[in-house]
């Protein structure tokens, strides 16, 4: 049963979430589990860049004092959806820095559950999302404190930026905390390009494609800062903006 | 080099729309300085966004040519190419945008439009590391974002230091004195006339104060009031604008 953990986002509420028939062809959505040990620090960076649907669902334990990088930059597929459970023990740190590139008809999505279990546990969550055409993003995640994870410290910062109002952005945090002295931290913000910092920049002599591009690169940077693969992401991120901004209007 | 013809535009702006020039003619020769003073309010920041093309100001009448061509046939980025800047009364603070990669992008998207070749990293940091010499700014600032977290002078300063770096035909400067204490003044006129004074160039100068006439000398001075040029005369217009305040000159001319 549990190849199929992850159900994809439906028609829900007030969002609109990705169709089951855009599924078809990846389903069942494999579980991947990853173990990191006590003490353990490892790091996993996610490129879809290919046109292809896409859809992951990692699995994360972390042991006590052990450390996760994940970063994620979803860039290209028709239907791209990234899911991830994490578990943390005591002192453990998760950090997700993920960037949602879309245009045309595509729908991406980041759903995460991260579940703090033990004392002085960290997590930070960084998503940035942007979108042109008719595309649709989202960012559904999770933060579950249980009873005794005192002193966790549970972020999420989330952002998007519409570059056609024809793009749709959704995104629900979600807190649920059963203990003491818990820091959780949660913003989202959708928005569109400050057209005063556009101007400014095409006064000397940026083209608007350029200027949006410059303007988005600043957007998406914070989702990949200190990666271990900071600049191969922050290219391939550069590549797919340039289509954007082209394709955009 | 720009010639102004009974230029009208309106601003547009949260369901108004309103007329701001209202018949402003004016024209620079290559090797000129000009200065435009007037109340506040009068139009003198929307001439400079109406020639430098900024989404909201809309022209409804008259020409602008600048060095043979329609300016106001091109879009902002093309106006820069063909050699307009535009220095603003309030420069914009781009978070997460470097200066120094901003610029390099804007000199080489200048170079492409001009057919030239792009300059290298070296060749860019050579040539702002000059610039910002030339305004006393410490090169470390230029790696900070776009105006963030400079002071009102620190940005103005900013603003000459991209000039240098574009090496415009015509400088369109708004206010760009306001917010500078003594030394900054003398840095940023000194600057100006570094950069700007050639027989090639010239200069379009908006402020409120004689102060920084007193170091770049302009050849001409207009008074701008209610969206057109009202009077003008040589840099003893400014000192008497000084001492006996615009309402009463333009009075005068009215009369
Ligand atoms: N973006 C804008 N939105 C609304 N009103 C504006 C805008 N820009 C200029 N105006 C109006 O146009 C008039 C002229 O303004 P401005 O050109 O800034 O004057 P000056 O620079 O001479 O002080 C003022 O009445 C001002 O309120
Ligand atoms: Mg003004």
């Amino acid at each position: 049963m549990s190849e199929v953990a992850a159900l994809p986002t439906r028609k829900h509420e007030d969002f609109r979430y990705s169709d089951i028939d855009a599924l078809a062809g990846v389903w069942p959505i494999a579980r991947e589990d990853i173990v990191v040990a006590d003490g353990g620090d490892e790091s996993l960076q996610i490129v879809e860049d290919g046109a292809a649907a896409v859809a992951r669902h990692l699995v994360i334990s972390l042991g006590k004092g052990a450390k996760f990088d994940l970063r994620v930059l979803s860039a290209g597929p028709v239907y791209g959806r990234i899911a991830v459970d994490v578990r943390l023990a005591e002192g453990a740190d998760f950090t997700l820095g993920a960037a949602q590139l879309a245009t045309g008809s595509e729908t991406l999505e980041v759903v995460t559950e991260v579940t703090h279990a033990g004392l002085n546990a960290t997590s930070s969550q960084i998503v940035r999302t942007a979108l042109a055409g008719h595309s649709v993003g989202t960012y559904l995640g999770r933060i579950a404190v249980e009873r005794g994870a005192d002193g966790t410290d549970a972020e999420q910062s989330v952002r998007a930026m519409l570059l056609d109002r024809t793009a749709t952005a959704n995104a629900r945090p979600e807190l649920e905390i059963y203990a003491d002295d818990v820091k959780a931290a949660h913003g989202c913000a959708v928005g569109e390009l400050d057209a005063n910092g556009l101007f400014y920049l095409m006064s000397r002599g940026l083209t608007p494609p350029e200027a949006k591009r410059l303007m988005l690169q600043a957007f998406i940077a914070e989702a990949f800062t200190g990666a271990p693969g900071e600049a191969e992401l922050s290219e391939a991120a550069i590549a797919r903006l340039e289509k954007l901004v082209g394709a955009g209007l | 080099m720009l010639k102004i013809d009974n230029l009208q535009a309106n601003v547009a702006a949260a369901d108004v729309n309103r007329p701001i020039l209202k018949g402003l003619s004016l024209t620079i020769n290559p090797g000129e300085i000009h200065a435009i003073m007037g109340p506040n309010g009068a139009g003198k920041s929307t001439l400079g966004y109406t020639l430098g093309g900024r989404p909201g100001y809309e022209v409804t009448g008259g020409s602008v040519d600048f060095m043979g061509q329609d300016l106001l046939d091109l879009e902002p980025h093309e106006r820069a190419a063909a050699g307009l800047f535009l220095g603003f009364q309030y420069p914009v603070e781009i978070p997460g945008v470097s200066f120094v990669q901003f610029l390099r992008e804007a000199a080489n998207a200048q170079r492409k439009g001009r057919g030239e070749e792009p300059l290298s990293g070296g060749e860019f940091l050579k040539l702002a590391r000059e610039k910002a010499g030339l305004l006393r700014m410490d090169m470390d600032m230029l790696k900070r974002p776009v105006n963030v977290g400079f002071s009102g002078g620190e940005k103005k300063r900013a603003e000459m230091v991209q000039m240098g770096i574009l090496d415009p035909k015509l400088a369109i400067l708004d206010e760009t004195d306001s917010g500078l204490d003594i030394d900054a003044l003398r840095i940023c006129g000194e600057g100006i006339n570094a950069i700007m004074r050639a027989p090639d160039k010239a200069v379009l100068l908006i402020t409120h104060y004689q102060r920084l006439l007193d170091y770049v000398k302009p050849d001409f001075v207009h008074v701008l009031a209610a969206g057109r040029i009202v009077k003008t005369g040589g840099p003893d217009l400014a000192l008497r604008l000084e001492e006996e305040g615009y309402e009463a000159v333009v009075q005068e001319t009215a009369a």
